[in-house]
C-alpha cells in the first residue's frame, strides 16, 4: 500500500461522505442522485449483489427472469424522472389497456389513463364510469397536493403548508359547495360502497376494488379503503394520471437507469455491503458500521430501507426514546401480496382478449364479494381459497426475459398473508396450486405449457428483498399511517429523533410504489435543512 | 280544524325531547306516533304478563343528564340505577371480570397478563382522552365547512381551537385514533387475546363493521360517552326499564301542555308551495302544523313521507345511499329463575352487570364475515344483561327479565326476506351459546321475544332496523350526517325538520339529536329556548 | 404472555378481598387503636395507628416502623440492567456503585416525569426499583434491545422503613452486626430468619433512619424482632399522616400529590419535565442518552420551561394547602401542594408549584391567599411567602456515621 493509498483510505474513514445512503432501492437511489446533483459526497450501500430493491430482477429458472417484485409503472413521479433522466416512454407511445377479466370471456377493456373510454359495457355503464371517474380524479387531485411535499405539520402549520391547503380549498371553493361537501363525505368511505353507489357491471366494480385494496390488509367494504383507490389515482405516468406503462425494452430497465442516474452524478455505489449498525452518540448520528467492521462516518445518513428495520435492527434502542421505539413497532406492515412469475414455453392465451391487449394489465377480480371474500381469511393468517390477482406477460415488453419461443407471467396474487397459519412452508405449495388453476380457467391450455413456477410468498420477500413483512409500502398504506403518522409522527417528514439520520424509503411520506417520491422529498429536506 | 305550530312525526325518545324543549317554549306541538304506545326503542312492554321488557335498547347511560335536568324527568320517574362491570366466559371455562373497583379490576386482568393489567390504565386514560375531546360536541349543531356563514365558521373556530388545546404529538394521535380499527388500537396495549375481545365490544355494538374494520375506535368512544351522574363510561338501568325514559318524557310533555296521539301512523307530509303545512295519516286524516318535525330516519322521512319530486336530485341521491343497515337482533326473555353460570364464583357481582361469550377477535370479527355474507352469524356475539337483578319492578318476585342484544344479524338474508323459520333457528343459535354456559338456561324460559332487524324495522319503523338510524361510519358522522349541507337539522323542506338519531351527534338513547334540533327550530323561529341549561363542561 | 387455566383459577378469589393486606397487617392491625385505615395501592393501610401527632413526634424523638410493602417493586437483572437503566432513568447508573441506592426519576420521550423513585444496586448486574405507580409495561417496552429481564416483586417483597434518633441503636440490639458501617444511601445484606433482609440506609424523612426489605414469609419475624429490640428505644408503629408531615419537612415531593406523572394524566398540560418539579439535579446531561434527553434539553435551551417547584415558608401558622399562591396579591403564580406547620422549623411550611417567571425571576412579594374553615366559615387570609431552599430542616445525625446510639 502506498502511503498515498494510505491517505485516501484513512481520509475515507474518517469522514467521508457528505451523506451515507442505506438501501439502493430507487428511492435511495433518488435521493442520493437529487443531492449528489447538488455537490454533495454520497454513497450508496445496497446489502444485496445489484440495487434496485424490489425492482430488482433475478433468474428464476435457467433463461428465464423475473423483473422484481413491480412489474408495471403507474405512478412514477414525472419530477423524478426529469431530474434522474429516466425515459419514460412506453413501447406502444400510449398507456397500458386494464382488462378486467371475466370467466365468460366477455372481459371490459380500460383503455387510456384508467378507463377514459371502456370496451365491452353498456353505454349507461360507461357514463357511470366516466361520472364516478371524474369524481374521484378531482378529489384524487386534492389529495394530490399533500403527495408531493413534506407532510404537513399539524400545530405548527408552517407557511408553505398554508399555501396546500388555501389550493386545496380554493380548488374545492371553486367546484362548488357540493363537490366540496362530496370530498369531505367521501375521503374516508370505502370503496365497494362508493363503486355501488356509480356502477353497476360486476367487472368494473371488482377492478375498483381490487384496486382499492392492492397491497393493502383492507378489503373492499372496510372503511377507508377507498384511500387506496385514491392513491391508485394520484399516480401518473406521461403527464396522464391514472395512466400506466411498461417501460421500453421492459421493467428491467428501471433499476439500471436509477442506478445510471446515481452514479452518472457522482454517486459511489457499493453493492454487498451489508450495515449493521447506525452508530450514535447522545442524540446524534454519527456514521455506520458494515458487516465488515468497518465504519463510515458522515453527517447525514439516509435510510432508504424499511422504518422498523432502520430503528429496530440498525439502531441502538438506547439512542431512541422508549415511546418511539413502542411506535416503530406498532408500525402495521404485514403483506397479503404474493408474487408469481412463470416460466412458459409458448405466449399464454387469455380467452376473449386480443393479442394487442395481452400487453396490458389482466384483472382477475370477479366483482367486490370476490375480493372481499379474498380478503377475509386473510385477518386469520389463512390464504384465499379463491384469491385475487393481476396479470402482466413481461416477455411481451423485453424478449430477453425468456428464450426464444418462450414466455413469462407475472401476477401479483391476493390475499396471502405474511404470519400464515401454519407457516408457509406447509402452506405454499396449495396455495400455489390454486393459482394456477385459477389461470388456467382463463387461459386454458396455460398450465400444460409451464416449464417452471415461482411463487414468493411475503415471507419470501422479505429473505430476498430484506422487507420485513414482506410489505411493499414498508408499512399499511392506510389513513392512520399516513401524512403526520407515515411512519410514526416523531419520524414524520424525513427527520428522525436522531439528528443527522432521515427517512427515505416507501415506508415515508407519501409511500409505496415505483414514485421515487420518498426519496425526492427527503432529499430537498436535507437539502434546505442542511444547506 | 285545529292547527298545531308543530307536527312531530314519532315519539320515539328524540322526539319526546324536542317535543319537550319546544313546548316548553311556548309553542302548541302535537307528537303523532303510528304505535298504540309511545318511546319508539326505548320502551317497556308487558309482552307476557308481569314482567317488563326493555324490548329495544336496554342499558342507559348515553342519555344526557342536562335533558334530564331540564326536562323535569326525575320528577317524572326517571331514575338510572349504575350496574356493576360483568364478564365474558372463556371457552376453557374460566371468565374474565370487569370490576368497578380500580385494584380489584387490575388483578382480574392480572390473572391473564400482569402487563395487560398495568396497560389498562394509560388505555383508560388515552380513551378518555378522546371522550373529553368529543363530548362538548354532542351537545353542539355540526358546522357546516362550505357555508361560510359567521356561526359556522366561529363552530369551525371552535373545533379548530379545542383540536389546538392538544400538543402535535396528541393531535396526531388523535388522528390516528379516528381511523383506527379497534382491533389495531387494542394490539398497541395489550397482548391477551380475551381482553381485546372484553374491550372490543364497544366497537362494534350496533354498527355493522367487525372489530377489524377502520373506524372502530371511534364507535368504542361513541359508547364511552354516556355517563352515570358524571361517572364517565359508566352504564346503568333505568329503573323500570328502558321506557321508564320515555315515560317520563312523555309525562313531562304533557305536563307542560303537549298532546300525543298514538295510533296514528303519518303517511305523508302535505307541503304548499314547497313548504311543509302539515301531515296525512294513513287513514287520510289530514293535520296542519306551521312545522313539521320528524323523528323518523332519514330514509322513512324522504322516501317515504316526502314527495320525491320535492326534494333535489342530489339529496335524494345522498339519501338513497345514506347507510342504514341493520346489523344486530335481539332476544327478550322471561326466566322463571336467575340463570346459573358455574364459571363464575358463588354472588359474583358480574350477574348484575352484562356477560358475553366472545372470547377472541377472531370470533368476534367471523360474526361480522357473516353478515358480510348477507347471513346471521353462526358464532354470534352477544351481549346479555338481567336488569332484575338490580331492578325488581321489572318482573314477579324471584323472576327475572334478561335482554340478549345480538351481533350479527342482517336486515336480509342472503338477498331475501326472513320468515318466521329463520328467525326461531337465529334465535336457537343465541340460547344454545347462553345454554353451553349456562346448564338448564331452555328450562328457565318462560316465555321470549326474538326480534331481527325485520321485527325492529316493523315495530319501531327503524329503517332496516339499524338501530343508530344511519351507520356510524365518518361519512355520516358531524357535518355529514345526515347528508352534507343538511347535517343542521333542517332539510330542503322548509318548515320540515330532522330530529332523530340519523342526525348528529347519532344514535343511542342519548336525546342529545332531539335537543338540538329544537334549538336550531326555535332559532330558526327567533324564540329563545325555555330552560336549555348550558352543556356541562368538561374541565 | 397468558397465564395458564390453572393459575388464573386460582386467582379468581382476589375478588372476595378488595383490599389485600400486607405481610406485616396483623402486627399493625392488632397495635391500631384507631382504626383509621385507607387505601394504598390496593392494599390496606394505616393512616394514623394510635395518634397522628404523637406518631410523628416518634420519627423525630425516637424510632418509627412504617409499613412500605404497597410501594411498587420491580426487580432488573441481566446484563444489560446497567445500561438499560441507564437509558430507562435520568441520572447516571454507572456512577451507582454496588451496595448503593440513588433517588431517581424516570421521562417519557417528551421529557416528562414518569414517576420518581428510588434504585437499589443489589448486585452488578442486579437492581430494584421502587415507585408508586406501576410501570410493567413501559419497563419492558423499554427493554427492547436490551438483555434484561423484569420482574415486578410487589408481593413477594415486604418492606419497612424503620425511621428516628434512636433508629440505627434499634438495629443493633436487633443483633445486626455491622449496620454501624452503613453509610446514608448504602445498602447490605444481613441474615434474618434462615435468610436475608437488605437494609439499606435511606428514608423519607429526613431523619436517621433504614428501610428494610425481606421476602414475604420472613415479614413477621422480622417485624417481631424490630418490635422487641425496640421495646427500650421507644419503637412505635405509625401510618401515613405522621410520615407525610415528616416528609415535608424534609421536602420531599410525592408522586400525584405534588406533580402528576404523565401516564396518569388526563390533560395534557399537567405533564412536568423534571426541571419543573425540582428535579432538575437528577438529570445527567453528560451521560449517554436517556429517555426524554432530547426534549429537557431542548426545553432548557429554547427556555419553554413553563413550571417550577419551590418550597415556601409562610407567615402565621395556618397550614396552606391547596392554596393559590400570587405575586403582588393579584398575579395567579401557583398552586401549593403541600403544607404544614413544622414541629421541628417551627415555621409555616409548603411546598408550591409556580407558574414562571414566578419562582425563577420574580421571587418578591409572593402571598399566599388561605382559606380556613373555622366552624362552619371560612377564614380568609392574605399571608406573605417567601421562597426557601428545601429540605425546611436538616438534621446532622441524619448522615452521621457511623451514627449516635441516642
Amino acid at each position: 500500500m502506498t502511503s498515498s493509498d494510505l491517505a485516501r483510505t484513512t481520509d475515507f474513514h474518517a469522514a467521508d461522505f457528505d451523506a451515507i445512503v442505506i438501501g439502493g432501492g430507487h428511492n435511495g437511489l433518488t435521493a442520493a442522485t437529487l443531492l449528489a446533483q447538488n455537490g454533495r459526497r454520497v454513497v450508496v450501500l445496497e446489502a444485496a449483489a445489484n440495487t434496485g430493491g424490489a425492482m430488482r430482477g433475478f433468474e428464476f429458472h435457467p433463461g428465464y427472469r423475473s423483473a422484481g417484485l413491480a412489474h408495471i409503472v403507474n405512478r412514477l413521479d414525472p419530477e423524478v424522472a426529469k431530474l434522474l433522466k429516466l425515459d419514460t416512454s412506453t413501447a406502444s407511445g400510449k398507456p397500458l389497456p386494464t382488462v378486467a377479466l371475466s370467466p365468460n370471456g366477455k372481459h371490459a377493456v380500460l383503455r387510456g389513463a384508467y378507463g377514459e373510454t371502456i370496451d365491452g359495457i353498456s353505454p349507461a355503464e360507461a357514463k357511470a364510469f366516466a361520472a364516478m371517474r371524474k369524481k374521484l380524479m378531482f378529489q384524487a387531485g386534492i389529495l394530490k397536493r399533500f403527495l408531493k411535499r413534506r407532510p404537513p405539520e399539524i400545530g405548527n402549520v408552517a407557511m408553505r403548508d398554508l399555501g396546500a391547503f388555501a389550493g386545496a380549498g380554493l380548488s374545492l371553493i371553486t367546484k362548488g359547495r357540493e363537490e366540496g361537501r362530496d370530498f369531505l363525505r367521501m375521503l374516508l368511505m370505502n370503496a365497494a360502497d362508493v363503486a355501488d353507489e356509480y356502477l353497476s357491471d360486476d367487472r368494473l366494480k371488482g377492478l375498483v376494488a381490487f384496486d382499492a385494496t392492492l397491497g393493502i390488509h383492507l378489503g373492499p367494504r372496510s372503511p377507508t379503503s377507498l384511500l387506496g383507490f385514491y392513491y391508485r389515482l394520484t399516480g401518473e405516468t406521461d403527464g396522464k394520471t391514472g395512466a400506466q406503462y411498461i417501460p421500453q425494452g421492459g421493467m428491467n430497465t428501471l433499476a439500471p437507469a436509477f442506478e445510471d442516474a446515481a452514479t452518472a452524478a457522482g454517486v459511489s455505489v457499493r453493492t454487498g455491503v451489508y450495515v449493521t449498525r447506525i452508530t450514535a452518540d447522545r442524540g446524534t448520528a454519527t456514521g455506520v458500521i458494515l458487516g465488515t467492521g468497518e465504519q463510515l462516518n458522515a453527517p447525514v445518513i439516509i435510510s432508504a430501507i424499511h422504518p422498523q428495520a432502520t430503528f429496530l435492527k440498525l439502531c441502538d434502542t438506547a439512542e431512541l426514546g422508549t415511546g418511539f421505539v413502542r411506535a416503530v413497532g406498532n408500525i402495521r406492515s404485514k403483506g397479503n401480496v404474493a408474487k408469481l412469475d412463470l416460466a412458459l414455453d409458448r405466449q399464454p392465451a387469455f380467452t376473449g382478449v386480443s393479442p394487442d391487449d395481452h400487453h396490458g394489465r389482466m384483472v382477475i377480480a370477479r366483482s367486490i364479494a370476490h375480493v372481499e371474500n379474498a380478503f377475509n381469511p386473510a385477518k386469520y393468517g389463512e390464504f384465499s381459497p379463491d384469491p385475487v390477482m393481476e396479470i402482466t406477460l413481461p416477455s411481451l415488453a423485453n424478449s430477453a426475459l425468456a428464450p426464444s419461443g418462450g414466455a413469462t407471467l407475472s401476477a401479483l396474487v391476493e390475499f396471502a398473508p405474511y404470519d400464515l397459519k401454519g407457516g408457509w412452508a406447509n402452506g405454499k405449495a396449495a396455495f400455489e396450486k390454486i393459482i394456477l388453476e385459477t389461470l388456467e380457467l382463463y387461459a386454458p391450455g396455460l398450465s400444460k405449457s409451464i416449464i417452471a413456477s415461482n411463487l414468493m410468498t411475503p415471507a419470501d420477500m422479505e429473505t430476498h428483498y430484506h422487507l420485513p413483512g414482506g410489505h411493499w409500502h414498508h408499512g399499511e398504506l392506510q389513513a392512520d399511517q399516513l401524512l403526520v403518522n407515515r411512519p410514526v409522527n416523531a419520524a414524520a417528514g424525513y427527520t428522525t429523533p436522531l439528528s443527522g439520520l432521515y427517512l427515505a424509503s416507501a415506508g415515508s411520506h407519501p409511500g409505496g410504489g415505483i414514485s421515487g417520491l420518498p426519496g425526492l422529498l427527503a432529499a430537498r429536506d436535507i437539502l434546505s435543512e442542511r444547506p | 280544524m285545529k292547527k298545531y305550530d308543530v307536527v312531530m312525526i314519532g315519539g320515539g325518545h328524540n322526539g319526546l325531547v324536542a317535543a319537550c324543549y319546544l313546548q316548553r317554549a311556548g309553542l302548541d306541538v302535537l307528537v303523532l306516533e303510528k304505535n298504540d304506545w309511545v318511546g319508539g326503542a326505548a320502551t317497556s312492554r308487558e309482552l307476557t304478563p308481569g314482567f317488563l321488557y326493555s324490548n329495544c335498547s336496554y342499558v342507559c347511560s348515553l342519555f344526557r343528564p342536562e335533558i334530564m335536568r331540564d326536562l323535569e324527568l326525575p320528577k317524572h320517574g326517571l331514575q338510572v340505577i349504575a350496574y356493576e362491570g360483568g364478564a365474558v366466559f372463556t371457552r376453557d371455562g374460566d371468565y374474565i371480570a370487569s370490576y368497578r373497583d380500580h385494584d380489584s379490576h387490575r388483578r382480574e386482568f392480572a390473572r391473564y397478563s400482569k402487563r395487560d393489567a398495568e396497560a389498562y390504565d394509560r388505555y383508560a386514560r388515552d380513551v378518555t382522552r378522546r371522550c373529553r375531546f368529543i363530548q362538548p360536541l354532542l351537545m353542539r349543531t355540526a358546522p357546516d365547512p362550505f357555508s361560510f356563514k359567521p356561526r359556522d365558521i366561529s363552530e369551525l373556530l371552535y373545533l379548530g381551537k379545542k383540536f389546538g388545546e392538544f400538543s402535535a404529538h396528541d393531535m396526531a394521535q388523535t388522528l390516528r385514533f379516528w381511523t383506527m380499527s379497534i382491533s389495531d388500537f387494542l394490539d398497541e396495549y395489550f397482548e391477551t387475546d380475551v381482553i381485546k375481545a372484553y374491550l372490543a365490544l364497544s366497537g362494534i355494538i350496533g354498527t355493522a363493521l367487525g372489530p377489524m374494520s377502520p373506524g372502530t375506535a371511534y364507535v368504542l368512544l361513541h359508547h364511552y360517552m354516556g355517563e352515570v351522574d358524571g361517572s364517565v363510561g359508566a352504564w346503568g338501568y333505568a329503573r323500570g326499564g328502558m321506557g321508564a325514559v320515555t315515560q317520563a318524557l312523555a309525562s313531562s310533555f304533557q305536563a307542560s301542555g303537549g298532546t300525543i296521539r298514538t295510533g296514528a301512523d303519518v303517511a305523508r307530509v302535505m307541503t304548499r308551495s314547497g313548504r311543509a303545512t302539515g301531515v296525512v295519516l294513513a287513514d287520510g286524516e289530514e293535520v296542519r302544523g306551521n312545522l313539521v318535525v320528524s323523528n323518523a330516519d332519514v330514509k322513512r322521512t324522504f322516501l317515504k313521507l316526502v314527495e320525491e319530486d320535492a326534494l333535489p336530485e342530489t339529496f335524494v341521491h345522498r339519501v338513497k345511499h345514506f347507510k342504514m343497515r341493520g346489523s344486530s337482533g335481539k332476544l327478550n326473555i322471561a326466566l322463571d329463575s336467575l340463570p346459573e353460570f358455574p364459571a363464575l364464583p358463588k354472588n359474583s357481582s358480574c350477574i348484575r352487570g352484562d356477560l358475553h361469550f366472545t372470547d377472541s377477535m377472531e370470533r368476534m370479527e367471523r360474526a361480522y364475515d357473516d353478515w358480510k355474507g348477507g347471513r346471521y352469524s353462526a358464532d354470534p356475539f352477544v351481549d346479555m344483561v338481567i336488569p332484575t337483578t338490580l331492578d325488581p319492578t321489572m318482573a314477579p318476585p324471584g323472576k327475572h327479565f334478561m335482554s340478549c342484544f345480538v351481533q350479527y344479524c342482517p336486515p336480509q338474508l342472503e338477498g331475501r326476506d326472513w320468515t318466521d323459520a329463520d328467525r326461531d333457528a337465529f334465535a336457537d343459535t343465541v340460547v344454545s351459546q347462553i345454554a353451553d354456559y349456562s346448564p338448564g338456561f331452555r328450562d328457565r324460559i318462560l316465555h321470549m321475544e326474538v326480534r331481527t332487524p325485520r321485527e325492529i324495522e316493523a315495530e319501531v319503523g327503524l329503517t332496516e332496523g339499524n338501530i343508530f338510524q344511519g351507520e356510524l361510519t365518518f361519512d355520516q358522522l358531524l357535518f355529514n350526517r345526515p347528508v352534507p349541507g343538511y347535517a343542521q337539522y333542517r332539510t330542503p323542506v322548509p318548515g320540515l325538520y330532522l330530529c332523530g338519531s340519523s342526525t348528529h351527534p347519532g344514535g343511542g338513547v342519548m336525546g342529545a339529536p332531539g335537543r338540538n334540533a329544537a334549538a336550531e327550530i326555535l332559532r330558526d323561529l327567533k324564540m329563545k329556548p325555555a330552560e336549555m341549561s348550558p352543556a356541562h363542561d368538561v374541565i | 404472555m397468558m397465564l395458564e387455566m390453572n393459575t388464573r383459577r386460582a386467582l379468581q378469589s382476589h375478588i372476595a378481598t378488595p383490599r389485600f393486606e400486607t405481610p406485616f397487617h396483623p402486627r399493625i392491625a392488632a397495635l391500631s387503636e384507631t382504626s383509621d385505615w385507607y387505601t394504598w395501592a390496593g392494599y390496606k393501610a394505616p393512616h394514623s395507628v394510635f395518634d397522628e401527632e404523637l406518631e410523628y413526634f416518634a420519627i423525630r424523638s425516637t424510632a418509627a416502623l412504617f409499613d412500605i410493602s404497597p410501594m411498587v417493586k420491580y426487580r432488573i437483572a441481566g446484563p444489560d440492567a446497567e445500561r438499560y437503566l441507564n437509558r430507562l432513568t435520568v441520572r447516571n447508573v454507572a456512577k451507582l456503585g454496588t451496595g448503593r441506592v440513588h433517588y431517581t426519576a424516570w421521562c417519557d420521550d417528551h421529557g416528562h416525569v414518569l414517576d420518581d423513585g428510588t434504585l437499589f444496586r443489589l448486585a452488578p448486574d442486579t437492581f430494584r426499583l421502587c415507585c408508586q405507580e406501576r410501570h410493567l409495561p413501559w419497563l419492558l417496552d423499554s427493554a427492547i434491545g436490551f438483555d434484561v429481564e423484569i420482574e415486578e416483586e410487589t408481593m413477594q417483597i415486604a418492606g419497612l422503613a424503620l425511621q428516628g434518633p434512636t433508629s440505627f441503636a434499634v438495629l443493633c440490639k436487633a443483633g445486626f452486626d455491622g449496620i454501624e458501617r452503613l453509610k446514608p444511601f448504602q445498602l447490605a445484606d444481613f441474615a434474618h430468619d434462615g435468610g436475608t433482609v437488605t437494609i439499606s440506609r435511606t428514608g423519607f424523612t429526613g431523619d436517621l433512619g433504614y428501610e428494610l426489605f425481606v421476602p414475604a414469609e420472613a415479614a413477621l419475624s422480622l417485624w417481631d424482632r424490630l418490635w422487641a429490640a425496640g421495646q427500650l428505644h421507644g419503637i412505635r408503629a405509625i401510618g401515613y399522616a405522621a410520615l407525610n408531615r415528616a416528609r415535608i419537612e424534609a421536602g420531599f415531593i410525592v408522586a400525584n400529590a405534588d406533580f402528576m406523572t404523565a401516564e396518569t394524566t388526563l390533560r395534557a398540560d399537567r405533564a412536568r419535565m423534571p426541571d419543573e418539579i425540582g428535579l432538575d439535579w437528577l438529570v445527567d446531561a453528560e451521560k449517554p442518552n436517556f429517555n426524554g434527553r432530547k426534549a429537557i434539553l431542548e426545553a432548557r435551551r429554547n427556555q419553554t420551561l413553563k413550571h417550577v417547584l419551590v418550597g415556601l415558608e409562610i407567615e402565621g401558622n395556618i397550614p396552606a394547602d391547596g392554596a393559590i399562591v400570587y405575586h403582588r396579591k393579584k398575579h395567579e403564580a401557583g398552586l401549593v401542594s403541600a403544607a404544614i406547620w413544622s414541629p421541628l422549623a417551627k415555621r409555616n411550611i409548603a411546598i408550591a408549584s409556580l407558574t414562571r417567571p414566578y419562582g425563577t425571576r420574580l421571587n418578591e412579594d409572593l402571598w399566599v391567599e388561605i382559606y380556613a374553615l373555622r366552624e362552619l366559615q371560612y377564614q380568609k387570609m392574605m399571608k406573605r411567602a417567601r421562597i426557601v431552599p428545601r429540605p425546611f430542616i436538616k438534621l446532622d445525625r441524619r448522615a452521621a456515621s457511623p451514627p449516635a446510639q441516642f
